[in-house]
């Protein structure tokens, strides 16, 4: 699934535990690792937050800056999330262009917060047609131990959950000296969450180590948030060469709901 | 099945747009096709397999898929920027995988198949409809195949699901609003090669777009199979495409 291989062992022997139900870290297939998250990363950015999944470290920034309107929607702010998977991270990330997945992980949490509606974005109009914020939320993974998209979308909304609007000088420029006061205007109660399934053999599983994830034969993130209080999928996307049958389909959307609540809980906690 | 409901150009919940489908509309490929739904047209064509260079880009057991979806610039309304984006790179590459379960890659050792695809006219669906034409132009260029994939977007304006859904009704905005799904599978297969959504759905009808999807898959089987048995049929009486 990754350009570096695991051995043929090493997928052999995992598609047989998964097949059993067990994992080489004992945890149940369904289950995600220990989940923390720390605020304030970087005293420059707008909001940030550091969210570890086990092993896997990602931290988050939100910074604002002005922006024109797409014309398409002349009234709203604008959302800009980008990424990079920087050599610092893992062995397998090197310098140079982007490759496939460092292009799919921000696009992937930017529509899982797009699609949400968890950034008011009509209210970082300024003005009408000519002058709106813009909010770039830039995604770093520290440490890569699988299940970057699902940590990096929990460290977005976190950081997201705690940005504050910079303050306008009299020149009408961005004075980000002055303490900022005002909260990133956010939708009441809709927190966005990334939910990705991997398949190995017959198995699916959730929340990966890197060695799992690069044994596996495809992925599937959906992205979920509560929408007039039901649960709802705002966006979601499938990875690599094997299929999901109908059966799968089904068997993990019984699973959304428990897994959703259980995340959700989780991060209000810290929030 | 989804109910009824008044769609702006009169169809059914599950009626496609009028669908069009020709083999061999690019002479000098391999393998060609145009795919449409209504008024948005793909072209695809297949080049190899052939040798991959750079040689390490090689795989020594099996050939490689590699596809490249794009718009053309003046497909779409604002002028689109020529040569791809991150938008096309992620379409690509989740074509590829779309379309390489159906294909016997280990034939073909240390070389490429290319697919080329490209979007005429764009009126939503442009890459489900991208990779029906790519799945045909594979059939064509005689590129050794266990089935043709299929591919259409379920979608849904507020709480009904309909197929093929247009521009616009990808822009609704009422109710739960439009939910955009596109699904790829084998046509004799019940699993998906693509699945990828953005809107709004319930967790519990993504089962059942899903399932509306394997049975819309069908009529575009049926197309897909009718223009290849068409360009067979008329190469045999000597009627040449030109």
């Amino acid at each position: 699934m990754s350009s570096m291989e695991v051995s043929n062992l090493t997928r052999e022997t995992l598609k047989k535990m998964f097949s059993e139900g067990k994992r080489f870290d004992s945890r149940e297939l369904n289950d995600f690792r220990d989940l923390t998250i720390e605020f304030d990363v970087s005293n420059k950015a707008e909001g940030s937050a550091r969210v570890r999944l086990g092993q896997t470290e990602v931290v988050v920034g939100i910074k604002l800056g002005f922006g024109e309107p797409y014309p398409d929607s002349p009234d709203k702010g604008n959302l800009m999330v980008s990424g990079d998977f920087l050599p610092l991270a893992s062995p397998r990330f090197e310098q140079g262009p982007p490759k496939y997945d460092a292009i799919e992980l921000p696009r992937l949490v930017d529509r899982a917060i797009r699609e949400s509606g968890m950034i008011d974005l009509p209210k970082l109009c300024i003005t009408e047609g000519e002058k709106v914020w813009t909010v770039f939320i830039d995604v770093y993974p520290i440490n890569d131990d699988g299940n970057l998209i699902d940590a990096a979308c929990l460290a977005a909304v976190a950081a997201l959950s705690k940005a504050k609007i910079p303050v306008l000088g009299s020149d009408g420029k961005i004075d980000f000296d002055k303490p900022a006061k005002d909260p990133l205007p956010l939708s009441e109660g809709i927190v966005p969450i990334s939910l990705s399934f991997f398949k190995l053999g017959d198995s699916i599983f959730l929340d990966p180590t890197r060695e799992e994830q690069e044994a596996s034969e495809a992925r599937i993130t959906f992205g979920f948030s509560t929408w007039n209080g039901q649960l709802m999928s705002n966006s979601c996307q499938k990875y690599g060469d094997a299929v999901f049958t109908q059966e799968d389909v089904e068997k993990m959307m019984s699973l959304v709901p428990k897994k959703i609540e259980e995340l959700d809980k989780k991060l209000k906690a810290n929030l | 099945m989804a109910k009824e409901i008044k769609r702006s150009d009169g169809r059914k919940a599950d009626e496609f747009r009028p669908i069009t489908a020709k083999v061999g509309v690019i002479p000098n490929a391999d393998g060609s096709a145009m795919f449409a739904f209504g008024k948005t047209v793909a072209i695809a064509a297949v080049y190899g397999p052939r040798l991959l260079h750079p040689q390490h880009m090689q795989d020594p057991q099996k050939a490689i898929l590699r596809c490249n979806y794009d718009l053309l610039s003046f497909s779409v309304a604002d002028r689109k920027r020529p040569g791809p984006n991150r938008r096309a790179q992620e379409i690509s590459k989740v074509t590829e995988w779309a379309l390489s379960p159906v294909i016997d890659l280990k034939e073909f050792p240390s070389t490429v198949i290319d697919v080329q695809i490209y979007i005429l006219q764009a009126d939503a669906g442009t890459r489900t409809a991208g990779i029906n034409a790519a799945s045909m132009a594979l059939a064509q260029a005689g590129i050794p195949m266990s089935d043709l994939v299929c591919s259409v977007a379920v979608g849904k304006n507020d709480k009904t699901l309909l197929v093929d859904l247009t521009k616009e009704e990808e822009d609704y905005e009422e109710g739960e609003g439009a939910t955009d799904f596109a699904v790829a599978k084998p046509a004799n297969s019940e699993a998906f090669s693509l699945l990828q959504m953005d809107g709004k759905i319930s967790p519990s009808l993504i089962p059942e777009a899903t399932a509306l999807a394997s049975e819309a898959c069908k009529k575009i089987y049926e197309a897909q199979k009718a223009a290849l048995k068409e360009s067979v049929t008329s190469k045999n009486s000597g009627e040449k495409t030109k």
